[in-house]
């Protein structure tokens, strides 16, 4: 599947600058990466409500709070892994416990900073944000989820966290119904088992399972674009005709989409599963592709893990 | 409310906060009373004179905003939010301070009390809150002001300081903070944990107007908020010199009172005292 011409960072901040005049209560807020999150987009054409802080994230996190408060709709950018890390304790302490409507967007997600290496790799961002209470977890697939997940976390009362790829990727949704907060899209029908993918690896997901249907294996194909709160009921409707499900998300395999995907199977209707994602280590340098490959994320690796789940091998 | 600028009657509030707090953390048997009683004049000039606030009407939009950055110090917000009448902060039940489903929680919790700008708990980003509450009234054109109460060993934390540096390079002049220096933090002395000296150089060297009233003094510390309100251009933070366990003999300068909650004898004597 081919790539678009412009990354998803690129796409989110147009969108800042497509939102600005319908949205005047929204701020934008970065610490320092402005050149690399695109904010600097939004900065350049609305300074009086741009604020870069420069690298001080805790500081960018709680000032956005602050302005929540009083009726803004601030929207907080940096890598994902700073905000969900160097900013977990704003984020969890005021944001979410004022329950306030922030928009956390978390760019260079994923491996997608891959040749900065491991120390600028976004993995565990799903799993601490959606261990937030009060906290939604949107995970774009591309440009056009990304546009529309800030569209709609604009319109929530709450904090959302949106997660972004630094990189181009292959446009799905041009011509499909807007995404919405909370609920899975499904993408193909099938009864011999249920992937759920989110983010970059579902044209992957989408892929492999077309391989699979030429091989005899049909594939209920769930995009979870919302991980937290995860649509429980298309979830359940799925899994309660397959059987199985293999989920799939360029996510260390420890709390991400696979984890929220087996709270609620282990409850409520367990079943065999399996988790395509990033094992519990840290990754290097290196092209994203080629990196996401060697990491376990690949359209080869999904279809072969949903072989062994459904042929009954162990992984 | 009675607001009021009259010396003898903040005195005589002040008195009945301190009691107030005394008997909430000894009925409760935990709490931290020692920076309570640190605060309690700057707490009171504040909502009984400074601020522009109407307990009738929380939610009014041209209030002016107080953050207790130190949650921990809940008791004193507490029983001066209850002293001015606010409907979700009943002085009847101030004594159930901590207690399983009290809307006095251990910090300072909006859930249970709608009233409260912010929960607070977390030390170090009240500051950076206020700042955004103070960007949020210039960008709308409103004179409301925002007040924060920092700790002393609070401001140990380093995020106060990215917000110090925020606040003066963008001229933040409507939010005013006050330091609360009683000098004792959980672990001790202040100066035998962390330092804070030069305190006020530390902060005329980030850009901010410097006051530094005598925080158990209310006219030095009127004086003070009206000095912050006339400065222009900067923001302007309150050093305000305390005595931690003020107003009761034991507690006074005790490190111990910063967390531990008075026995019911020792509520007995402090009561005395603060007859």
């Amino acid at each position: 599947m081919a790539a678009a011409g412009i990354s998803m960072r690129e796409a989110f901040g147009q969108a800042l600058v497509g939102l600005a005049g319908s949205h005047p209560e929204m701020m934008v807020l970065d610490a320092d990466v402005s050149a690399s999150s695109r904010t600097v987009l939004f900065g350049k054409q609305y300074p009086d409500r741009f604020f870069n802080v420069g690298v001080a994230e805790a500081n960018m996190i709680d000032i956005a709070a602050g302005m929540a408060t009083c009726g803004l709709r601030p929207v907080v950018n940096t890598f994902a892994l700073f905000i969900t890390l160097k900013g977990a304790d704003q984020v969890r302490n005021i944001v979410c416990y004022n329950n306030l409507p922030v928009v956390l967007a978390g760019t260079y997600a994923g491996l997608s900073d891959s040749f900065d290496g491991a120390s600028h790799q976004s993995v565990l961002d799903v799993a601490i944000m959606r261990a937030m209470p009060n906290m939604t977890v949107v995970v774009p697939a591309d440009n056009v989820e990304v546009r529309q997940a800030l569209e709609a976390a604009l319109r929530r009362d709450g904090p959302t966290y949106i997660r972004i790829c630094r990189n181009p990727t292959p446009v799905l949704f041009e011509d499909a119904a807007p995404l919405e907060i909370g609920r899975i899209r499904k993408l193909r029908d099938g009864a011999d088992l249920t992937i759920a993918v989110c983010g970059i690896p579902t044209y992957m997901a989408i892929e492999a399972a077309g391989r699979l249907a030429a091989a005899g294996i049909s594939v209920d194909l769930l995009e979870v674009s919302t991980v937290k709160p995860i649509d429980e009921a298309a979830l359940l409707e799925s899994v309660r005709k397959t059987g199985k499900v293999l989920t799939v998300e360029e996510h260390t395999v420890v709390g991400g989409l696979g984890g929220a995907v087996a709270e609620i199977l282990g409850r409520r209707a367990p079943a065999r599963m399996d988790f395509v994602g990033v094992p519990d280590c840290f990754a290097e340098s290196g092209p994203y592709m080629e990196l996401l490959s060697k990491y376990g994320i690949s359209t080869q690796e999904i279809e072969s893990r949903a072989r062994q789940l459904v042929e009954g091998v162990a992984a | 409310m009675r607001k009021t600028k009259d010396l003898a009657q903040l005195q005589a509030i002040a008195r009945g906060v301190r009691r107030h707090i005394v008997e909430m953390t000894g009925a409760a048997k935990s709490g931290h009373p020692g920076g309570s009683l640190s605060a309690v004049e700057t707490l009171v000039t504040l909502y009984f004179d400074v601020m522009n606030h109407d307990p009738a009407n929380p939610r009014w939009a041209d209030r002016d905003r107080f953050i207790l950055s130190k949650g921990h110090a809940a008791p004193v917000l507490y029983a001066v939010m209850a002293e001015c009448g606010y409907a979700d902060t009943p002085v009847d039940q101030l004594n159930t301070l901590r207690k399983l489903g009290s809307v006095y929680q251990g910090h300072p919790d909006r859930r249970f009390i709608p009233s409260l700008e912010a929960s607070t708990g977390s030390l170090g980003q009240g500051l950076s809150v206020a700042i955004g509450m103070g960007l949020a009234a210039r960008l709308d054109g409103k004179a409301w002001r925002t007040y924060v109460v920092l700790g002393d060993g609070e401001i140990q934390e380093g995020q106060i300081w990215e917000a110090a540096m925020f606040g003066a390079f963008h001229k933040v002049d409507n939010v005013v903070a006050i330091v609360d220096y009683n000098r004792i933090q959980l672990d001790g002395f202040v100066k035998d944990i962390m330092e804070l000296e030069p305190l006020a150089d530390k902060w005329r060297a980030f850009g901010w107007q410097v006051v530094e009233p005598d925080g158990h003094d209310i006219a030095s510390l009127q004086k003070a908020f009206a000095e912050a309100a006339a400065t222009k251009g900067k923001p302007t933070v309150l050093i305000a010199h305390t005595i931690k366990g003020k107003g009761v003999s034991f507690m006074e300068n005790n490190p111990k009172f910063h967390g531990v909650a008075p026995t019911p004898a020792e509520v007995e004597q402090a009561l005395k005292e603060l007859a």
